[in-house]
């Protein structure tokens, strides 16, 4: 025990020596966050129009209208040749060109059925896809706007249609920041335990004080222990740290138990420790483990729901993310965080959690011994 | 009793057999010396002695325990430097102390009368991180944590490697001194000079120990006389030498050649005329004592044919 106190306070006195240390542990989150939690949204902010408007009458300027005053468009261009539009797409000047076909008041007034065209540019499908629907959602409160307008004016009775209504639970203002950031901090403690703790452990190999280690009475438990520890704490410290920058910058409110979410934080820092101790014992320099470590970090990064949704993967793919330990802790994180889930509505995650805390800290450790021995 | 035995050990990697079947025995309180090129197999060996590698075949055992089974207790009574410096950079002196003296359950204060001597140099700078002191202050931290658990058998691998000749010399007073407290030092070196400052020595080359015994004795197994010559033009003179058909050997040393010849007897009035007719008119040719050196590169000779 003694022994294993010295170990600490040598690493936390080399931690904090470290010059590149005190910026990854404060400088890093904030820029994460700041950063990555702002561009990488969902969110379509502008998608720029090209308007080609054939009709010129009351009702297609009603409808241009309706364009410029939502949020989601704006009109930068208009013609009256398709071609002029998808020439515009083409370079990237407008994202989407609509279509007002001539007659198109007249065959309103005549109860003739009319079509309104959207060309859209699709290279990225998930955009054009919310683009469409925001342009779809005008188009159709224009309909009923001028339906209403009909109603007022000859008093008939017409069919009665459905009209659906929503709300959006546990994020009321689909605001992707709060979404984001709750997984950007799960980025953020992954690569505090995996990074630091494999280089750290290969650079007492690669300075070669582990040879000096060797021949002294410290057991190899004790050693790892020693290591772990610190990335442990700091692991924990640099969630709170960023849970405060985004309570601030984003407005996040904690719904769930916090001490919960730091439960849960702590069994989850014990399997990626179990991931960095492992990436040390199959490498020799900070170099290789560095790598290895980066390798490991996109694949589960990427497959683990941050940007893309799991239910929208492939079924081959949801499979593989339940060995995922990334996946879990970020839905773990959304639940408690953004949803006020409690111990009952996240066990299976905090089961599958110990127990890859369990195999990656029981190879690892079986690992570390055999290859030092 | 012996503080180090070895038994028919051997230890390979790969195609490379780096120390093949050796067996010694190093004497309680002696300054034993491994003295060979590079790649002799000196590390590999002093890495089995000490319980770091397992040796293929053999056994070694280290104040009577066994290197295998009891490598916990060993590692209690033994000191060792390896032949880079490792220990923490980023810490200080005194951090890099404390914490080794720590680990062995042990304070800077309880063995302070060993390391003294050695202290006292460092302890000026003693909050200076270790990675910023001169080869020499390193190597001197090396040896006080090396120390500092009171250790019964101390390991050093290449100690003097790489350090300044002033240097060289004090470290090897401090061994002795060491070694006058008793405690049995194993050192290696790639140095022939430092082999006479040893009680004994063991030459190795590519894995073999050639000869092991005192400096002494070593040297009386010089089996021929041996001539040093000199000249203003010391490169003719090694070429002449060397394309004389008497010639058994010819190497410098310091100012001087020492050569040996093929013959029972002969003359240094004959090996004179021959460097006339090859150009050589200055040559000084005085019988020498053969040292450590001479032995040893006889030896190697003998060894690569």
């Amino acid at each position: 025990m003694r022994i294993i106190l010295f170990i600490l306070r040598k690493e936390f006195i080399q931690i904090f020596r470290n010059k590149q240390m005190l910026p990854i542990i404060f400088v890093m989150p904030i820029l994460q966050l700041l950063i990555l939690v702002n561009a990488a949204t969902f969110e379509i902010k502008k998608v720029n129009v090209h308007l080609i408007d054939r009709d010129q009458s009351t009702y297609s300027a009603l409808l241009r209208e309706k364009f410029s005053a939502s949020s989601n468009f704006n009109i930068v261009n208009s013609s009256f040749s398709e071609k002029a539009g998808i020439e515009d797409l083409s370079k990237n000047k407008a994202g989407m060109v609509v279509i007002i076909p001539k007659d198109f008041e007249k065959d309103l007034r005549n109860n003739i059925k009319t079509k309104i065209q959207f060309l859209m540019n699709a290279e990225d499908s998930y955009s054009s896809g919310i683009s469409y629907s925001y342009g779809n959602s005008i188009v159709s409160s224009f309909s009923e706007s001028i339906l209403s307008q009909a109603l007022q004016g000859s008093q008939q009775q017409t069919t009665p249609t459905i009209d659906i209504e929503y709300s959006h639970w546990y994020n009321q203002d689909l605001d992707y920041k709060k979404y984001m950031a709750s997984g950007i901090l799960v980025v953020l403690i992954t690569m505090i335990a995996t990074f630091l703790t494999s280089m750290n452990i290969v650079r007492e190999k690669e300075i070669g004080t582990i040879e000096q280690l060797n021949v002294t009475p410290i057991k190899k438990i004790q050693f790892i222990i020693g290591k772990l520890i610190p990335f442990l704490i700091i692991g924990l410290f640099e969630l709170a740290f960023g849970l405060v920058i985004a309570i601030i910058a984003f407005d996040i409110t904690i719904l769930g138990n916090i001490f919960l979410l730091f439960g849960l934080a702590f069994v989850y820092l014990l399997v990626m420790l179990g991931i960095g101790l492992w990436i040390s014992t199959v490498t020799e320099t900070q170099q290789q483990a560095m790598f290895i470590a980066w390798f490991i970090m996109v694949i589960f990064i990427l497959m683990g729901g941050l940007f893309t949704p799991i239910s929208s993967m492939p079924d081959w793919a949801q499979t593989v993310t339940i060995f995922n330990p990334v996946a879990q802790f970020i839905e773990i994180m959304r639940r408690v965080l953004l949803k006020g889930s409690g111990f009952k509505d996240v066990t299976t995650q905090f089961s599958l959690l110990v127990a890859y805390a369990i195999f990656t800290l029981s190879v690892s450790i079986f690992r570390y011994k055999k290859v030092s021995d | 009793m012996n503080a180090v035995t070895v038994n028919n050990i051997s230890k390979s990697f790969g195609a490379i057999k780096a120390v093949n079947n050796l067996t010694f025995q190093v004497e309680q309180g002696d300054l034993f010396g491994f003295i060979g090129p590079d790649g002799g197999g000196k590390t590999t060996l002093i890495r089995m002695m000490n319980t770091l590698i397992i040796p293929d075949e053999g056994s070694a055992t280290v104040n009577g325990l066994d290197t295998i089974k009891d490598y916990k207790k060993i590692r209690l009574q033994i000191g060792y430097m390896p032949g880079r410096f490792s220990l923490y950079q980023d810490l200080t002196v005194e951090e890099n102390l404390n914490f080794f003296a720590t680990v062995f359950g042990t304070t800077i204060k309880q063995n302070y009368d060993l390391i003294r001597d050695i202290y006292v140099q460092i302890e000026p700078f003693k909050d200076r991180r270790a990675g910023k002191l001169s080869g020499g202050m390193k190597q001197k931290l090396a040896l006080c944590c090396a120390l500092i658990h009171k250790p019964e058998v101390l390991f050093l691998d290449e100690p003097t490697t790489g350090v300044d000749a002033v240097s060289r010399k004090e470290f090897w007073e401090m061994l002795k001194r060491l070694k006058q407290k008793g405690i049995t030092i194993l050192v290696s070196t790639p140095y022939l000079d430092e082999a006479s400052l040893c009680d004994k020595v063991a030459l190795m080359q590519s894995g073999n120990i050639l000869e092991i015994n005192t400096p002494e004795n070593i040297v009386k197994k010089f089996e021929k006389p041996l001539l040093a010559m000199k000249s203003k033009n010391m490169y003719k003179l090694i070429t002449a030498l060397r394309s004389y058909k008497f010639t058994n050997s010819a190497y410098p040393f310091g100012e001087y050649l020492h050569y040996t010849d093929t013959r029972e007897t002969y003359s240094v009035e004959g090996i004179k005329n021959y460097l006339m007719q090859m150009g050589v008119t200055d040559a000084e040719i005085i019988p020498a004592l053969p040292n450590i050196e001479d032995t040893f590169m006889q030896l190697m000779e003998k060894g690569n044919d």
